[in-house]
């Protein structure tokens, strides 16, 4: 429709808020209380304008333009004097009370409420009287809290409490006392909390990690990344000043993210610069550790061109570095890095979601989708962001089946609660354990991994009668199954969740089936399968055998040498396994950037880069491949990407010395032609040679400061800024000054939006896509194949519990889990310690209680022993160990082990 | 010729001229306090460092030559961690001394700088940092800022009313 704003014609979408509208063509119009993933609520009434009846109404009124619908044909004003004083002196009551310490704000600079006040022009408080304060809170190490600076805009609580269901932070007292915090001192326990530190629009919550080594985001060097702490692969932007990793941003893609971020993924940055680093080649048994690139040469030249070499992936490195191993040492020779049982289970995933028989979720469809069922997966736990939008879509479905009854747009949002009250959309979680986001579920249901697949399988029966044999199922299943089959049928794009984390196929399977029969004319039903690492998917994608095949591929005294690529093998395989392996093995060559059990074998350690230090292109559990770009020059040390040491072996080994430098393009383009699977991978971002205008892209800020000082110390003489020839982007503020193409944000800045709210000028509106669609290719398309009609029948018998052995199954943890954000000293206190967790009927039949030690032994393999934690709400017959945390080591997940107790 | 005569007469009547030359070095420059020269970095009156660690010089300076870390005490206090100046590249312009927010930066009227090697230009925080409240004495920043960084608590600065009780629901 179109409207007029300040006499001139724009086209604007329907259901638009006119405070929407004006941002969406690139109109400047100030606001605080409006967050475009949360709605209006009108509280800060800082967006006012004008609305005028006709053409000929001089006159208008003044109306909160995120509290007012677009009509067509509309007529406002946004310069009219008197909104244009409305606003400046709605700025002036906030400011009354504002402390002004924005030189020792960690907000500065990238500050909404700085941006809003030059934006109205206030600029000299007339307020003559005192200004109120307020003592501060404690939140935890994530957060810090400076509440003195608050404007009651309410986006805080809003936030945490109503978008992210946590209910530990709210706001007290009253009047112009109303205080947003906890309760009393204590760390948030919403995962999801870093986000406030993006959404409060002043210092009031900024990321306390980021403190310890505190930069303004013009100083920041900053790139487009991905977040590598689980299969969802968020994107985000890292952030560079004085060759360390300051913070993790938020990096919209309107398909993944949105607006936010776990604090797994935000926080758990910090191992890059963590004394553990692996920084110099180290050649081991032999006189000195630390060798130049010359010894290591010619030491290696040897190692590699023995007859036997073999390739262990990596689900954490990227497609590149996997890639140029497989090249390294041949497509027989390269075996995926874990375990038979998750490789199976990963190929599950790769061939249901490539049936052509669903389509495989975005995170935004998950958040759209009007039902949901989630089997045997973890999710709030491996995959964060995913348990968020799973929320989202519960919460928006109520309002939006409250609202089509009466005229109430959706971005209405406190009358839309209001509509909804207690109603919910529709969530079913069959899962062994209990999570926080049972609360939300008409249905949660705990059993042990088998018998949620029979589960899952009763509802594919009911759903298709006829197609599964239904006889076997108790009545309490075959009533629960008509209870989800039914909401499942009734919705129009229902989203079925699953994942590898209980190491049972045939709950994947299941799940397929379900997702397969809703997915018929009519109802467009998406599947999600999580995976364990952020490039899970990617490896599994290649379709190399397990590190099992490995062990049987090299004969004793075969003269083999192993390349493992950025894997702690420790973790994902048990002890023995890997022992033997190792063993077996006549030399060890090790890429990785931390040192751990594995790197300990090595005869060969080479300094890996990490995604800071490198570039490489990620998929995601979606099969959607996305590219990272360095963000930390890595000129003047030995750390380099795995593919560049790889391709130097390579040359080794084929005895070329070419002097032909390559790039991560060429490896994809290779990729593509050699393995048709990755058809598409080349136009995730181009090549390395792309300019806009024979321009590259700077990853400084135009305000970036102190270039010649900042290396003065060791040299008077600046040297050539750090030329990275891998990707168009540059490590200068010198280049094209526009808005880069979406795969190509480094960070979001526009002319008088310095915070992150500048995002929406770098989408088609706000809530929707980047400029030119979001970043990112999806890999699995979504075509039927022929007469190729999936369809798994073979429902597994009834898990019958005995009292000596025991389902061993992995405990994930939101902010433990993650073998590199373990690393970040803030995650570390708020993880779990290990434990073996059962449940009370359990603790009862193995006569021990909360404390006592639990010896775990799996035929001849002796896990140790662990104490025992009791946890109500979890099945029985199952033996929970954290997981994925420091220091945990692999396990034969999904196995029945023996437990004892320990006298 | 003529012209030359004139040109002798002229120098000759400068010798009765007050003098503009001084015997330099032994004599030294009277020089304005607000003459831009060398930068310092001053103290509070209670002799803590003014500098807050805010990188508002940094982003003022037109040839970047400042570049600073900050960090924190255990009160929450922040100060630079680093402060180097490259003295080689400064055109001693003053915008950094505009910027600061707690006259921290100043610029004062010294010019002797020569130095035979440029990198001896590069002066780090112990070769700048003085023992003065420079230009501008009597201001202390954290005693007019909200935050509690161990200076004053919240609610003792000047024009700051008692921090709220939240529990209060009185008007
Ligand atoms: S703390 Fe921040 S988000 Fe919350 S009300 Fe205050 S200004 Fe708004
Ligand atoms: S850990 Fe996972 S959910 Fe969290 S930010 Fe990273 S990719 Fe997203
Ligand atoms: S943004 Fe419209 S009232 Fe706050």
């Amino acid at each position: 429709m179109v409207i007029h704003i300040d006499n001139k014609e724009y086209n604007i979408k329907s259901g638009k808020n006119l405070l929407e509208a004006c941002l969406s063509v690139g109109l400047d119009l100030p606001y605080f209380c409006w967050h475009p993933a949360m709605g209006s609520v009108g509280a800060c009434r800082q967006c006012a304008v004008k609305v005028y009846k006709d053409e000929n109404d001089t006159k208008g009124r003044l109306v909160m333009s995120c509290m007012e619908g677009v009509k067509d044909g509309l007529y406002l004003s946004i310069e009219d004097k008197t909104a244009k004083e409305f606003r400046e002196q709605v700025i002036e009551w906030l400011m009354t009370n504002h402390p002004h310490d924005c030189p020792v704000c960690d907000e500065g600079g990238a500050c909404h409420l700085q941006d809003m006040t030059v934006m109205t022009g206030h600029d000299y408080r007339r307020f003559k009287y005192k200004k109120r304060t307020y003592t501060n809170q404690y939140l935890g190490p994530l957060i810090h809290h400076e509440m003195n600076r608050c404007i009651q805009c309410y986006r805080c609580v809003r936030y945490y409490r109503d978008y992210a269901g946590g209910d530990d932070l709210n706001v007290f007292a009253a009047h112009n006392h109303v205080y947003f915090g906890r309760e009393k001192d204590g760390v948030l326990q919403s995962p999801f909390s870093g986000n406030l530190s993006e959404v409060c629009p002043t210092g009031v919550f900024t990321d306390k990690t980021l403190k310890e080594h505190y930069t303004r985001k013009w100083d920041l060097t900053m790139s487009p990344s991905v977040c590598n702490h689980c299969s969802v692969g968020c994107n985000t932007i890292a952030a560079e000043r004085y060759g360390e990793l300051r913070c993790i941003l938020n990096r919209y893609n309107g398909d993944v993210n949105g607006y936010f971020l776990c604090d797994r993924g935000r926080f758990g940055y910090e191992f890059v610069n963590s004394e553990n680093r692996i920084k110099r080649v180290i050649i081991r048994n032999r006189a000195g550790e630390a060798s130049t690139e010359e010894e290591l040469m010619q030491h290696l030249q040897p190692l590699v061109s023995m007859s036997k070499i073999i390739g262990i992936g990596s689900p954490r490195a990227s497609l590149e570095s996997n890639f140029a191993l497989m090249q390294l040492v041949g497509k027989q020779n390269f075996y995926q890095g874990i375990s038979e049982d998750e490789a199976h289970l990963n190929r599950v995933c790769i061939d249901v979601l490539q049936s052509g028989s669903v389509h495989s979720a975005s995170l935004k469809e998950i958040e759209q989708a009007d039902a949901v069922l989630v089997v045997g997966e973890d999710i709030w736990n491996t995959a964060p962001m995913m348990a968020l939008a799973v929320r989202q879509a519960v919460v928006k479905t109520a309002g939006a089946e409250a609202s089509q009854h009466v005229q109430i747009p959706v971005w209405l949002d406190s009358a839309i609660k209001e509509l909804a009250q207690e109603d919910k959309g529709f969530l079913a979680v069959l899962n062994v354990s209990a999570s926080p986001l049972d609360e939300l579920a008409t249905h949660a249901w705990h059993a042990t991994p088998d018998d949620l697949s029979r589960a899952a399988f009763a509802i594919a029966a009911y759903l298709q009668p006829g197609k599964l044999q239904a006889d076997n199922f108790s009545e309490e299943l075959t009533n629960q199954a008509k209870a989800i089959g039914e909401a499942l049928k009734q919705a129009k794009n229902p989203v079925i969740i699953t994942g590898v984390s209980s190491y049972n196929d045939n709950v994947i399977k299941a799940a397929f089936d379900i997702a397969a029969s809703l997915n018929t004319a009519g109802r467009k039903t998406g599947m999600a399968c999580v995976m364990t690492e952020c490039n899970s998917m990617g490896l599994a994608l290649m379709d190399a055998p397990a590190f099992n095949h490995a062990m049987d591929s090299v004969r004793p005294n075969g003269h083999a040498t192993a390349v493992i690529l950025e894997n702690d093998l420790y973790r994902h395989l048990t002890p023995n396994l890997v022992d033997n392996f190792l063993n077996k093995c006549d030399h060890i060559i090790v890429l990785d950037s931390l040192h751990n059990s594995t790197t300990e074998k090595a005869s060969v350690l080479l300094p890996a880069a990490t995604f800071a230090e490198g570039d490489g292109t990620l998929v995601n559990n979606e099969g959607r491949a996305q590219r990272f770009f360095q963000v930390i020059p890595n000129a003047d040390t030995q750390v380099k990407e795995s593919w560049q040491w790889l391709w130097k072996m390579q040359m080794l080994r084929s005895q070329k010395v070419n002097g032909h430098v390559l790039h991560p393009d060429e490896l994809l383009q290779k990729m593509e032609t050699d393995m048709p699977q990755f058809k598409g991978i080349t136009s995730v971002s181009p090549g390395h040679d792309y300019t806009i205008h024979g321009e590259r892209i700077p990853r400084e800020p135009h305000r970036y400061s102190g270039r010649t000082a900042i290396q003065a110390n060791k040299n008077v003489s600046e040297p050539k800024p750090f030329y990275d020839g891998d990707s168009p982007l540059s490590f200068t503020m010198e280049g094209f000054k526009g808005v880069p193409p979406s795969w190509a944000v480094p960070f979001f800045w526009a002319p008088g939006w310095n915070s992150v709210q500048s995002v929406a000028k770098y989408q088609d509106e706000p809530n929707g896509s980047l400029k030119g669609g979001n970043p990112g290719v999806r890999l699995l398309q979504d075509k039927k194949k022929e007469n190729a009609d999936l369809f798994f029948k073979d429902v597994p018998e009834q898990f019958v519990i005995t009292k000596d052995k025991w389902l061993l199954l992995p405990k994930f943890h939101v902010l433990g889990s993650g073998e590199l954000s373990g690393y970040t000293k803030a995650l570390e206190v708020l993880s779990p310690e290990l434990f073996a967790i059962i449940s009370p009927k359990s603790a009862e039949a193995l006569n021990v209680k909360e404390g006592d030690m639990l010896q775990l032994t799996d035929a001849g393999i002796a896990y140790g022993s662990l104490p025992v934690k009791v946890l109500d709400n979890m099945c029985d017959g199952v033996v929970f160990v954290n997981a994925g945390s420091r220091g945990t080591v692999g396990m034969n997940w999904g196995t029945r082990i023996n437990l004892a107790k320990v006298n | 010729m003529f012209s030359h005569i004139r040109t002798i007469w002229l120098t000759f009547l400068h010798l009765f001229r007050k003098k503009v030359t001084i015997e330099y070095p032994e004599e030294k420059v009277k020089l304005h306090p607000r003459w831009r020269g060398r930068i310092v970095l001053t103290k509070d009156p209670d002799g803590g460092e003014r500098c807050v660690g805010c990188y508002l010089c940094a982003v003022a300076c037109p040839v970047d030559c400042i570049a600073l870390q900050a960090t924190e005490d255990e009160n929450g206090r922040r100060y630079p961690e680093f402060f180097r100046i490259n003295f080689s590249r400064c055109i001693f312009c003053g915008y950094c001394e505009d910027a600061c927010p707690t006259y921290a930066i100043q610029l004062i009227p010294d010019f002797e700088m020569a130095e035979y090697n440029r990198q001896n230009l590069v002066f780090e925080k112990p070769d700048l940092l003085i023992d003065s409240q420079g230009k501008y004495p009597g201001y202390n920043f954290y005693k007019v800022a909200g935050m509690d960084a161990g200076v004053k608590q919240k609610g003792e600065g000047e024009n700051e009313e008692a921090p709220v009780d939240i529990h209060s629901l009185m008007p």
